[in-house]
């Protein structure tokens, strides 16, 4: 059975057409990147996938293990294992990250964590991570960097271990090191801990470092074209015209 | 907090009422009530003489009309002192349920809950709190509670008791609080000694501490320092629907005090407070607060820095739910040269409640070199309740500085989404963010209070 199954689907934002009949279906273990020019709807996928209020389904289904999660709230979905990374994560002032992150995993299993158990375990997490401990204090995302931010999220992903995540510009406004960094927290749980993964970028830059095994081309609210990491590649070379002419 | 064992409250509670204390205490006021307590307190014959003149005062004084509706305060349905002996026929069962389960939410003990909740007037105290009152005899701190001091420290108590911090002429409520106050602390620190450990109303709930015209008077002198905490997170019923109480500190040169409040009374109740602290040379005062409870609160901690360089921090925090009124603010007076000040006022309004930001901030002529910075944070977790925002700041020299930034806003829906996201539930999503919104004052209070700060505001978020 797929892990995630897009059909048909169509989606608003306040009246606005945004996504117009689009299928994807992606199966356990995958890694898919889903490519396109802006405007194109990559963003308003991942918000609906996830269950942005704002975001109306108004034809077609998301299925989740095969079961339809359009009619589930935000928190039920991440719940039953779905992450979003985003590409402006928010800042909540006065909460600090370690604190937050104990209340998700508390959400997820539904019981409370004992604090000093969940900071060992998280203080050896973010040193594997190379993330300095200091980070756990601060309030969540705020005064952060670009790099920290979506470092952040990485960390949140691996704290929570989802099974599915999508990823929405995950490289946007990261340096070359930070890029290689917040990657290899990536492939490290796909690896290890056989996440499945919808990756959105612009560029091409972040799949030399995450590898996927599809890649699809969004234009207008709809894939237009799907192949195999070739296509990436075919696509920076030539650029969005190209598939637009086709 | 932490409590010792004491008799279980169903003990106490079941004792059999004896007829000749069925409760009857008198409603209104009139000068023989006044003389009743004085005499009840076996008070030296100035008090009384300060009692009555300041009954003249509250005669003469209108009803403020700024603020909140206070029309529907009715001076002859309240009951002005409660005897002793009036707290033993009241019962358990009279206590709100409302009350009870919040009690119960906060796993207040038994003992304390019948305090809490008016039934006795005195509670056990605990061993840690006699060592502690060793400690501070050597030093010669007082701290002992207001009757005591009237009759033991004369002296201090005429020169400072509503005289040059809050005379009884100031308002209305002052002037009622000096004809009935009753209950409350005294605190005397002598010249430079720093007491370390906070002394805290919790530790005397089994003298006459608190009440609803309790008076604090804090003396600190040149170069000494207090942290004086007062009050308690969890509820408190009152027999009567008013409270007013009066703070009085001075701190001396040199000398930092530290006043932290959170109060609770039940949302029956008009609280109408008077807090006023004045700052002499180089001077620091503090004042960190939490309003939850009452129906509608006035209350506008109040720092005059008299002396150059003396300075004053506010830090407050008020929640306004269901049919709650919050007038809340400071008020600092910078009279002298290179004072300074910084307030913060944050407030929650839910349910409909309202919440109102009321500040002043005065830079006084001969203020050179004075600076002052208010910060005002609202947070609305509907559309039902309102928010406003009144700070008046008056600049007498421009040799200074005034920095005043407010922030009116609706819990942002996309930080819900964010945390929603990580399985967060919504109700839980919103307690976090209104957690992270307190949390600059959280920080501030004592560890046992913050925990059950927090943890209430949990319980009103719910709305239980």
């Amino acid at each position: 059975m797929s892990l995630l199954e897009i059909k048909n689907l169509h989606v608003e934002i306040e009246g606005k057409k945004i996504i117009k009949g689009l299928d994807l279906t992606i199966n356990p273990f995958e890694v898919h990147a889903l490519m396109g020019p802006n405007g194109s709807g990559k963003s308003t996928l991942s918000y609906t996938i996830m269950g942005h209020p704002k975001y109306k389904v108004t034809d077609g289904d998301i299925l989740y293990n095969g079961e339809s999660i359009i009619n589930l709230g935000v928190d039920e979905r991440a719940r039953k294992g779905i992450f979003l990374g985003f590409q402006y994560p928010m800042e909540v002032s006065g909460v600090s990250v370690e604190n937050f992150l104990r209340t998700a995993v508390e959400a997820k299993e539904q019981k409370d964590v004992p604090i000093l158990a969940f900071h060992k375990a998280l203080n050896k997490r973010v040193e594997a991570m190379s993330i300095p401990r200091s980070f756990l204090d601060r309030y969540l995302n705020e005064g952060f960097s670009g790099g920290e931010k979506k470092r952040n999220e990485i960390l949140q992903m691996a704290v929570l271990l989802p099974k599915f995540a999508v990823l929405d510009e995950i490289d946007s406004g990261l340096d070359i090191d930070a890029l290689r960094l917040v990657s290899e927290g990536i492939n490290k749980l796909i690896r290890e801990d056989r996440l499945s993964l919808l990756l959105i970028t612009h560029y091409q830059r972040i799949l030399d470092y995450i590898k996927p095994q599809f890649v699809h081309i969004m234009v207008d609210g709809k894939v237009v074209k799907s192949g195999g990491y070739e296509l990436a590649q075919q696509l920076d070379k030539m650029g969005y015209e190209w598939v637009k002419e086709e | 907090m932490s409590t010792s064992p004491v008799e279980p409250v169903e003990n106490v509670l079941e004792q059999p009422v004896d007829s000749k204390y069925v409760f009857r205490s008198k409603k209104g006021l009139n000068e023989d009530i006044i003389k009743e307590i004085s005499s009840r307190k076996q008070e030296p014959s100035w008090m009384l003489e300060k009692r009555l003149a300041s009954y003249e005062i509250f005669k003469k004084k209108p009803i403020p009309k700024w603020g909140p509706d206070l029309s529907a305060l009715n001076f002859d349905e309240i009951i002005f002192y409660i005897r002793p002996e009036d707290y033993k026929s009241m019962k358990w069962e009279d206590v709100p349920d409302a009350i009870k389960k919040t009690y119960d939410a906060l796993g207040i003990p038994e003992a304390e809950k019948k305090y809490l909740a008016g039934l006795v007037a005195q509670y056990e105290s605990e061993a840690v709190y006699t060592n502690l009152k060793k400690a501070w005899d050597s030093k010669g701190v007082i701290f002992t509670d207001m009757d005591s001091a009237v009759k033991e420290h004369p002296g201090l108590v005429k020169e400072y008791f509503m005289t040059k911090c809050v005379p009884a002429a100031d308002n209305k409520f002052s002037a009622l609080h000096g004809a009935v106050w009753s209950g409350g602390s005294f605190v005397y620190v002598p010249k430079g000694v720093k007491v370390d450990i906070p002394l805290q109303t919790y530790f005397r709930m089994n003298t006459k501490s608190s009440g609803q015209f309790e008076h604090t008077l804090i003396i600190v002198e040149p170069g000494a320092e207090v942290h004086y905490i007062e009050g308690c997170t969890a509820p408190r019923y009152s027999i009567s629907s008013l409270h007013s109480a009066v703070v009085e500190i001075f701190v001396k040169e040199g000398a930092r005090a530290r006043y932290t409040t959170i109060q609770n009374w039940s949302t029956d109740v008009y609280n109408l407070n008077t807090k006023r602290s004045i700052v002499y040379e180089n001077g620091i005062m503090e004042w960190v607060g939490g309003s939850m409870g009452s129906g509608v609160t006035m209350l506008y901690p109040a720092s005059i820095l008299r002396g150059r360089g003396a300075r004053a921090e506010h830090l407050n925090i008020a929640f306004a739910g269901k049919g709650q009124y919050k007038d809340t603010g400071a008020k600092v007076i910078l009279a002298a040269p290179d004072t300074s000040a910084s307030i913060i006022s944050k407030s929650i309004s839910k349910d409909g409640g309202k919440s109102v930001y009321r500040g002043l901030v005065r830079i006084g002529s001969n203020a050179t070199g004075a600076k002052a910075h208010v910060e005002c944070q609202s947070l609305m977790l509907d559309d039902k309740s309102s928010v406003d925002t009144i700070p008046i700041i008056e600049q007498f020299t421009p040799q200074s500085s005034v920095g005043h930034e407010a922030t009116v806003g609706k819990i942002d829906e996309e930080q819900l989404f964010y945390l929603m996201s990580r399985g967060i539930s919504r109700d839980d999503a919103v307690a976090l963010v209104v957690r992270g919104f307190i949390e600059p004052i959280a920080k501030e209070l004592p560890m046992g209070y913050a925990v059950e700060l927090n943890r209430l505001i949990q319980l009103e978020m719910k709305g239980a």
